[in-house]
């Protein structure tokens, strides 16, 4: 029973693709995974704004949209159809091609990462050996886009966006590799399949094995988390569309379905991200406790993937934007020594696997812990206190 | 340390997110087509002209004396005298319209009025498809009842009432003390020719 269940997706896929002639089956197999990605992932796009909307109205003690079918669950349609009936306008003196193609590039890449992703177990498109390689290196390309927006609107806005959007991606793209690399270290495989695995089994035989109960994989999951937010655009990251100064920054130029497309990018690209972080730190698919083992892999999966939602959402609704200093600051002066003391604590942590002495596995932890801590509450308090990075005080001239 | 006033805003936050569904208090919106809000007493839109009686036309108060179209700032009031076959005025008008896309709801025209004919109303739902016969309103839309001003202004409609009642008796007490006198004058009149 289990089996059936927690393989469905896979056998209907066999099934389905059994079924075509021979030759057509190389062609049928990766065509299917895509529609299959494209269909889950773009109804969760749907599903993610009404409840983005509604969780924010509810933060601002508002009720939020709910007009539309019965308590506003039609929303996400009638977006869609007034995104798809609005006007199209290229600015005449646009770079037309470029203007074009920059939602195109943008989604893409993202779609491309979805590849590499395991939504359970053995629903994987593609194992990659390298697959955290091309998830990044398919992720760095919705760099190229934003700046291919902003470039071709010919508008100073825009422009200025992207420079910020750039900046920004390329700011925290460091912690955000970085972050990644303990596990890499640790597990001795790029590929997302291998990592997973990694995280099977259970400590004390019910708590699961995932990198995020150990110290460092605690910290750089909280990097990781920060630098994800970042690279996804989100609040409060959000500089690049900063409405406040920038009206909307690279997307100023853009109507209608294109600019639906550039929504969708972002909210697919949060996704993707959001399941690499539950790839690395949080056992994939795997269940959070032995008890739980019987529900399907799949399911533990898309859970975790609603959680890391609502948290963004909540995020969202909890921090205002941050200053353009203030988030370069934080990404090189806090994020990025943290980030690189963390794999050395990684390194210690592999080094002490060894240790059978009375206590050792405690003494492991909390040492490591100490390792972490200590150096983030003195950088902390110094960039703080020093560096600019805490409250303003201005003073008047006398 | 570094991060605790985060925790401390994802707090707040959640507290609102749960707040908002158990403690009314928190949700204050008032869903507008499907709720109304009651208006204050001293909310105002556009003018409007007081009719007492069941005519709307003959109980207007309004005497067509002008002084509202003279003194409105924006000049949005156009009033014409009704006038009798001889041509003299009637104490009426024959035309008054107010223009409310010009109107900027400043109540110059309620304060200078001595016949208390013309009050602030407090409908706002006045949109339509025509922005120029639509927006343009004559004297059959403009009349309302006295009722109504009563319900809308309670307190404001309760004061003028008094005054025009107090008025209306000085008046009579006035008509009756000149019935009683007229006798006299008519006869010394009758004497003089
Ligand atoms: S509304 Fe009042 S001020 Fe205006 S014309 Fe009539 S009586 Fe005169
Ligand atoms: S409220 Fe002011 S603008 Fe409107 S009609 Fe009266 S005087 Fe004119």
């Amino acid at each position: 029973m289990f089996e059936l269940f927690d393989q469905l997706f896979v056998n209907l896929k066999h099934a389905v693709v059994g079924a075509l002639p021979e030759g057509w089956q190389v062609l049928a197999s990766p065509l299917i995974s895509a529609a299959a990605i494209l269909g889950v992932f773009a109804s969760l796009f749907a599903l993610t704004v009404l409840v983005e909307r509604k969780g924010l109205g509810r933060i601002q003690n508002r009720p939020g949209p709910n007009r539309v079918g019965p308590a506003g669950l039609l929303q996400p349609l009638a977006d869609f159809i007034k995104a798809l009936t609005k006007e199209d306008i290229v600015p005449v003196s646009a770079d037309k091609v470029l203007h074009f193609l920059a939602p195109v590039v943008m989604l893409a890449p993202v779609l491309l990462a979805y590849a590499v992703l395991p939504f359970g177990r053995n629903m994987v498109a593609v194992d990659f050996d390298a697959g955290l390689l091309f998830f990044f290196a398919a992720g760095a390309c919705v760099e190229l886009a934003v700046f291919m927006a902003g470039w071709s609107s010919h508008n100073k806005f825009s422009l200025l966006g992207a420079m910020r959007a750039i900046a920004q991606m390329i700011s925290y793209e460091l912690p955000l590799i970085l972050a990644t690399l303990g596990v890499v270290m640790l597990v001795g495989s790029l590929s997302l399949v291998d990592i997973v695995a990694s995280q099977a089994g259970h400590h004390w035989g019910w708590l699961a094995r995932w990198w995020v109960f150990t110290p460092w994989g605690l910290a750089a999951f909280v990097i990781f988390l920060i630098a994800a937010t970042a690279e996804s655009n989100r609040a409060p990251f959000d500089l690049p569309e900063g409405e406040a100064e920038l009206v909307a920054g690279h997307l100023v130029e853009y109507s209608g379905f294109k600019y639906a497309i550039f929504f969708i990018a972002e909210y697919l690209g949060l996704f993707a991200v959001s399941a690499l972080a539950i790839t690395l730190f949080l056992g994939g698919w795997h269940a959070p406790v032995a008890a739980l083992d019987w529900l399907p892999s799949w399911f533990w999966f898309g859970a975790k993937l609603a959680g890391f939602i609502v948290f963004f959402i909540w995020v969202r609704g909890t921090l205002p934007r941050v200053r353009v200093d203030h988030l370069m600051g934080f990404a090189w002066k806090f994020l990025l020594p943290l980030v690189l003391w963390n794999l050395v604590v990684a390194a210690v942590w592999w080094y002490s696997r060894g240790w059978a002495f009375a206590g050792a596995g405690i003494l492991r932890w909390v040492g490591c812990a100490a390792m972490i801590l200590i150096p983030y509450s003195l950088l902390g308090r110094a960039l703080y206190t020093r560096h600019g990075l805490g409250p303003r005080t201005y003073r008047l001239a006398a | 340390m570094l991060g605790s006033g985060i925790v401390k805003g994802f707090v707040e936050t959640a507290r609102n997110f749960v707040g908002s569904f158990h403690d009314p208090g928190r949700l204050v919106t008032i869903e507008y087509p499907d709720e109304r809000q009651e208006l204050p007493e001293n909310s105002r839109n556009f003018p409007m002209l007081v009719y007492d009686g069941d005519d709307r036309m003959k109980g207007l108060r309004c005497v067509a004396c002008k002084i509202c179209e003279k003194e409105c700032p924006p000049q949005c009031i156009y009033i014409e005298v009704e006038r009798d076959a001889r041509g003299k005025a009637l104490k009426h008008p024959r035309i008054f319209d107010l223009d409310i896309s010009v109107c900027m709801s400043c109540q110059i025209c309620v304060e200078v009025c001595p016949f208390d004919a013309i009050k602030m109303d407090t409908a706002f739902e006045l949109s339509t498809d025509n922005r120029f016969g639509g927006l343009l309103l004559n004297k059959h839309q403009l009349a309302k009842p006295n009722s109504y001003y009563r319900a809308i202004h309670p307190l404001e409609a309760a004061e003028v009432d008094e005054r025009l009642a107090a008025e209306q008796a000085r008046a009579a007490a006035k008509a009756k003390a000149a019935a009683a006198k007229a006798p006299a004058p008519a006869a010394a009149n009758a004497v003089a020719t």
